[in-house]
């Protein structure tokens, strides 16, 4: 990838710390599901780290962020905090959902953080009603909806884009294409595979774009939010990306060659930034060597707190499933 | 109670009365649904409201139940409190996905950091010949989910006044309206008490037996106990009105009173609110109990269209009182 001249040498290098960031903690989690600190269904982000990262530079602390189960990195771009993060995902009280979700369910009412939604296509529709409110409220803000390829077979994905583009309502639709729906590829569960095609098809303006190129995704995602943000009807991006690792740890990645998925390798987004950013002299072994460790001194800070954490007691089992008033953190709204 | 308190009102005026005191008592809330706006609602409840307060806060939906459903929880948790308009409780299966997955969890999956004051209507029941993808009662199928709360109104105070605390409430609440109850009309007082929606309430005193139903087989039930009393039965009428959570306190103080249980239900028997009912009383009960807890129930067949099948389909005065005279052992 190519890096302008005129990229800010401290903006490249927090993108670079933001995917770095996501690809260690990633990394990390395997070691500790491994070891079963962490259980239950983890999926991993590593290979489509430029997409969060490119997307979060372009909303603002009072926009809205409504991810799936494949949220880690959108939450640690957004500022969920690490430690809260991992916390969750060993089931303790300190976790950002006080471990009631895992991994599949961050929320984090502080960021406007609105999970961690784990039914593919399920959270397309609250993004919609996230973005009512503010319309009905006169807020201007921005509700961020990512999503994967596959959910865009569901009925859902549909109703959502239609009510959103009939309703002018201020939603960033944000597709991941990893081109699998689980272990199935696109060609096989789509007869249009042209996803920007379909979209615009609801009279939203539609972007394709590299997603493992994080500027590039950078610059889509500023003009889609100011056409949203500005405008007042929602916009559409589709990131071309890739995972690296398998759906979950439950995945033998039967459906797809080595070949493939070592060229899609050759294209890893940290990687290229790097290269970009040396060749633009905006980076040095140096800087990478202080960021890694930096990031390395905050996951192990993260674990710590995790391994630090309480279990709730057995007792509070059945809390939470309605709403308590008195809850510390308050309704969110 | 003098004429000038009291208004003739029907179950559904009653209901659109409701909306318009919480729309005009508070900015934030709203109704949307199919068809709520220019036609009027399916079944008439919203008639006018969109004339009065606008197409922003009336709000006519495309048939994407999952999308407006799933609208109504994020716009809830956005700070508004939507009145989302199912028009049936069969269309609600498109919207499952919203309701179970999202609106019964977020709240406690996030670790109770987002409520989600949102108010879900729908039309329930049978009684209409509209045949088997119309008619049928699931309001046991949503009782059944933790996380959500689950109302019928059954009386024109319910159907009047259930609405304001529904709409306080931080959680979920699903209000299940009778379709042969629309046209039910009587006297309301005006400015009258507001109700609770935590209790069941009893609707006729009486020793012998206790009846236990909901919506819109109270009238059934009534029908029924007033036959029975012609021939000296004397039953308890009670009205469940909230059906999550059960209000178990009340059901077994009038078992206690009256040593026998028989529960109405329009929902099919196996695996319905009667049979939980049904196990609460013998968990709760069981040594205050003369004879065993019978049922009156939907017959287990999707819902037929033609008047007499349908009828013979659906509890009716005269199976209860069989099985109540069944029950005391009576030869009439």
């Amino acid at each position: 990838m190519s890096v302008p001249a005129s990229l800010d040498r401290d903006h490249g290098h927090l993108l670079l710390r933001q995917m770095l960031l996501i690809r260690r903690f990633e990394e990390k989690c395997v070691e500790l599901y491994s070891a079963t600190k962490i259980r239950g269904f983890l999926h991993l982000y590593i290979g489509e780290e430029a997409v969060a990262v490119g997307v979060m530079q372009a909303l603002d602390p009072q926009d809205t962020i409504v991810a799936t189960y494949r949220e880690h990195g959108h939450a640690l771009v957004r500022g969920v905090s690490p430690g809260s993060i991992m916390a969750e995902m060993y089931g303790k009280v300190e976790g950002c959902s006080r471990g009631r979700g895992g991994s599949m369910h961050l929320f984090d009412a502080a960021t406007r953080f609105f999970g961690g939604n784990a039914i593919v296509g399920g959270g397309l529709p609250l993004a919609v009603g996230l973005a009512l409110a503010d319309r009905l409220q006169g807020r201007e803000r921005v509700t961020a909806c990512f999503f994967g390829d596959g959910a865009v077979a569901e009925g859902e994905f549909h109703e959502s884009m239609n009510l959103a583009a009939l309703w002018n309502l201020p939603v960033l639709f944000c597709c991941e294409n990893n081109r699998y729906a689980m272990g199935t590829a696109i060609e096989r569960y789509e007869s249009e595979t042209d996803l920007a095609l379909k979209a615009a098809s609801y009279e939203m303006t539609a972007w394709s774009v590299d997603g493992m190129d994080v500027l590039a995704v950078e610059d889509a995602a500023r003009k889609a939010a100011a056409e949203v943000r500005d405008g007042g009807r929602p916009c559409f991006l589709e990131l071309k990306t890739y995972r690296f690792r398998a759906h979950s740890m439950y995945d033998p990645d039967l459906y797809r060659t080595k070949e493939e998925i070592e060229s899609w390798k050759q294209h890893d987004p940290i990687p290229a930034l790097i290269a970009g950013l040396r060749s633009a002299e905006l980076l040095s072994d140096e800087d990478v060597a202080r960021l890694e460790q930096e990031i390395a001194q905050e996951i192990e800070a993260a674990i710590a707190f995790a391994e630090a954490g309480t279990f709730e007691p057995v007792e509070e089992l059945e809390r939470f499933v309605y709403y308590e008033p008195t809850h510390p953190e308050g309704e969110a709204l | 109670m003098s004429v000038a308190d009291t208004i003739t009102i029907t179950y559904r005026e009653a209901l659109r009365e409701a909306i318009r005191e919480a729309m005009l008592a508070d900015e934030r809330v709203f109704l949307m649904g199919e068809d709520v706006g220019a036609y009027g609602g399916s079944f008439g409840v919203s008639k006018g409201l969109l004339a009065e307060f606008g197409p922003e806060r009336i709000r006519d939906t495309p048939l994407s139940e999952s999308a407006f459903v799933g609208a109504g929880i994020g716009s809830a948790m956005g700070g508004m409190r939507p009145i989302v308009e199912v028009m049936t409780v069969n269309f609600c299966l498109l919207a499952l996905d919203q309701i179970m997955n999202n609106a019964a969890t977020i709240t406690h999956m996030s670790g109770g950091q987002f409520a989600i004051p949102l108010v879900i209507r729908m039309t329930t029941g049978a009684g209409r010949q509209v045949a088997a993808q119309h008619s049928h009662s699931l309001e046991g199928w949503l009782a059944h989910i933790p996380g959500l709360k689950v109302l019928a109104p059954a009386t024109l105070a319910d159907a009047r006044r259930m609405l304001t605390p529904a709409l306080a409430d931080p959680n979920p609440v699903l209000i299940f309206e009778h379709g042969s109850l629309y046209n039910m009309e009587g006297e309301l007082r005006a400015g009258g008490a507001a109700v609770d929606i935590e209790h069941a309430a009893i609707r006729r005193d009486g020793g012998d037996v206790t009846l236990v139903t909901y919506g819109g087989t109270l009238p059934t039930t009534l029908t029924a106990a007033d036959e029975l009393a012609g021939s000296g039965i004397d039953a308890e009428v009670i009205d469940l009105r909230v059906l999550r959570p059960l209000d178990d306190a009340t059901v077994m103080a009038s078992v206690a009173r009256t040593h026998r249980a028989v529960i109405i239900d329009e929902g099919w028997r196996s695996g319905s609110l009667a049979a939980e009912i049904s196990a609460r009383i013998m968990e709760q009960a069981f040594y205050e109990l003369d004879a065993p807890v019978a049922r009156v129930c939907s017959a287990e067949v999707p819902m037929p269209y033609p008047a007499h099948l349908e009828r013979a389909a659906l509890p009716q005065p005269d199976a209860v009182v069989a099985e109540v005279r069944r029950m005391v052992g009576a030869d009439v």
